[in-house]
């Protein structure tokens, strides 16, 4: 996809259910080749509108477009030009780490299968582990393992919820630097839905301030925090999230 | 079909697949209960033979084609059912739905893992049924094959509904999924001819597809006669059966994309 293209558009992007409303009316835009992060305390809306942009929730009014693709018509064909990662979604825990990445090599029609499996293992460091089932593996190591099931298909846009949420610092880091580098090599687009203050920080070009189903604010890093007045994002995040009136 | 869509398929049958390989309760349970019920009922069967004599024998083979048979209709719609509840079990349905899979090729994927899980079961309990009770199911004939598409297609069609109640009512309705077909039993004329169910039943019994490849099986078994009209009426039910499964489960899935039950099926 051409660099100058928005490779994610929203356009009015609601969700309801019965009375509440989840997601209000939201619109955004992502170039191709960025990372954005959508931040949000816990029900402000983020994994409402990640499920709407994977489809698999419908909005109750709005349009998105992933690569090009009306999600509401051609959903399959932009979904094979994607991938997700959350490690609230499990792999199958009986199958070998590698057995579960051939089910989704083929899901994703990946050509070469074997050969991609070696070079995710070999990026990944997942050697030792492709032959033991994936519920018997450490936090970081499924962190590891769901990350090669996500970049299997070599996604255009990934979809990132909480991709360090319960990794030790180290993991954690190792996971940042990690996704740094696939993105500034491939030139993939990513949207990212933390809390980890430092990792919407240190990866994202933008931020995307959603609170109760609207984004009340955005900007790069470097400008949330001027147009706070503060040192660090999760300040930011404080202000936000408590109402507190912009220092500047 | 597209290769991609070839593969999509294929993926999902290879995730079934592997489990299997390594296994062994898991491939002793899908033959245990079919082989289980034939011994029972054949053990039935020989001990009526040795009190009442030959007109027993031709009860008997009604008896254990009847449990064999239904056990086709059975294993069809639990297999289904278990594809899709395997899936929601291990949390991974969230990661399918994101997938390019298309509901459709999830269903095929299903209802081929059906047809492996319901011939792993059934061949077992043929071989014993033959070797104990010297019963050969084959003996019905070409239309056999008739009868085994016919329970096949209505347990696709049961467990379709199974699953989109599953989709409506999250984990809550999994007990269906071992429940469902034996509560129709007794309306699908297994063990006795329709006419022997009250008259205000025998239309309820009549409705059912299996009802009829049953009353089939039965004019073979003692008046050496292939009922066509029967057979005929069980494919037609069918495609009413599977038709309704079919449009049902669109709906379902739909709602379920609109309620955002996708994102917390089987928590």
């Amino acid at each position: 996809m051409p660099a100058h293209m928005d490779a994610i558009e929203v356009h009015g992007l609601t969700k309801r259910y019965g009375e509440t409303l989840a997601v209000d009316a939201i619109e955004f835009a992502v170039p191709a080749g960025a990372t954005v992060g959508l931040l949000g305390g816990n029900g402000a809306g983020k994994t409402t509108t990640i499920a709407m942009l994977l489809g698999l929730l419908i909005p109750s009014a709005g349009r998105i477009h992933v690569l090009g693709y009306d999600m509401a018509r051609d959903r399959f064909a932009a979904l094979a030009r994607m991938n997700f990662s959350s490690p609230y979604v499990s792999l199958p825990q009986r199958l070998s780490v590698a057995e579960n990445l051939r089910v989704y090599g083929h899901l994703y029609n990946v050509n070469g299968l074997e050969g991609r499996l070696a070079e995710l293992a070999g990026e990944l460091d997942l050697g030792e582990l492709l032959d033991r089932p994936a519920g018997k593996l450490s936090a970081g190591q499924k962190t590891r393992v769901a990350l090669a099931k996500a970049l299997i298909n070599r996604p255009e846009v990934l979809l990132l919820d909480e991709p360090t949420a319960s990794l030790d610092p180290d993991t954690g880091d190792w996971v940042r630097t990690w996704l740094e580098h696939y993105r500034d090599e491939s030139g993939c687009t990513i949207l990212l839905a933390s809390h980890n203050m430092a990792e919407v920080e240190r990866l994202c070009s933008r931020v995307l301030m959603l609170k109760q189903g609207r984004i009340v604010d955005q900007g790069s890093p470097p400008e949330l925090l001027d147009r706070y007045g503060r040192q660090d994002m999760e300040e930011v995040f404080l202000d936000i999230a408590r109402n507190r009136r912009r220092a500047a | 079909m597209t290769r991609p869509a070839m593969r999509r398929i294929w993926g999902l049958l290879y995730r079934h697949l592997v489990l299997y390989r390594r296994s062994w309760p898991r491939l002793l349970e899908l033959c245990y209960w079919p082989v289980l019920q034939m011994c029972i009922w054949g053990f039935t069967a020989r001990f009526l033979m040795a009190r009442i004599g030959s007109p027993a024998a031709l009860a008997g083979a009604t008896l254990l084609g009847g449990v064999l048979l239904w056990e086709v209709a059975l294993r069809s719609q639990m297999g289904v059912a278990l594809s899709f509840l395997e899936e929601m079990w291990s949390r991974n349905l969230g990661h399918i739905f994101v997938s390019p899979m298309r509901p459709w090729e999830l269903v095929s994927a299903m209802i081929i893992m059906s047809m492996i899980r319901m011939f792993a079961g059934i061949i077992p309990a043929i071989a014993v049924a033959w070797l104990l009770y010297a019963y050969n199911l084959f003996a019905l004939g070409p239309v056999l094959a008739l009868f085994f598409m016919n329970l096949m297609i209505m347990g696709w069609a049961v467990a379709l509904g199974v699953v989109s109640l599953i989709l409506r009512h999250g984990a809550g309705a999994e007990a269906l999924a071992w429940s469902v077909l034996f509560g129709l039993t007794p309306f699908s004329a297994v063990f006795y001819p329709v006419s022997v169910l009250p008259h205000a039943l025998q239309p309820v019994a009549l409705a059912l597809p299996s009802a009829h490849v049953f009353e089939g099986m039965r004019a073979i078994v003692l008046n050496g006669v292939v009922r066509w009209d029967h057979l005929a009426a069980a494919f037609a039910l069918n495609a009413v059966w599977l038709a309704a499964a079919a449009v049902l489960f669109a709906r379902q899935f739909r709602q379920a994309r609109l309620r955002g039950a996708l994102i917390s099926i089987g928590e």
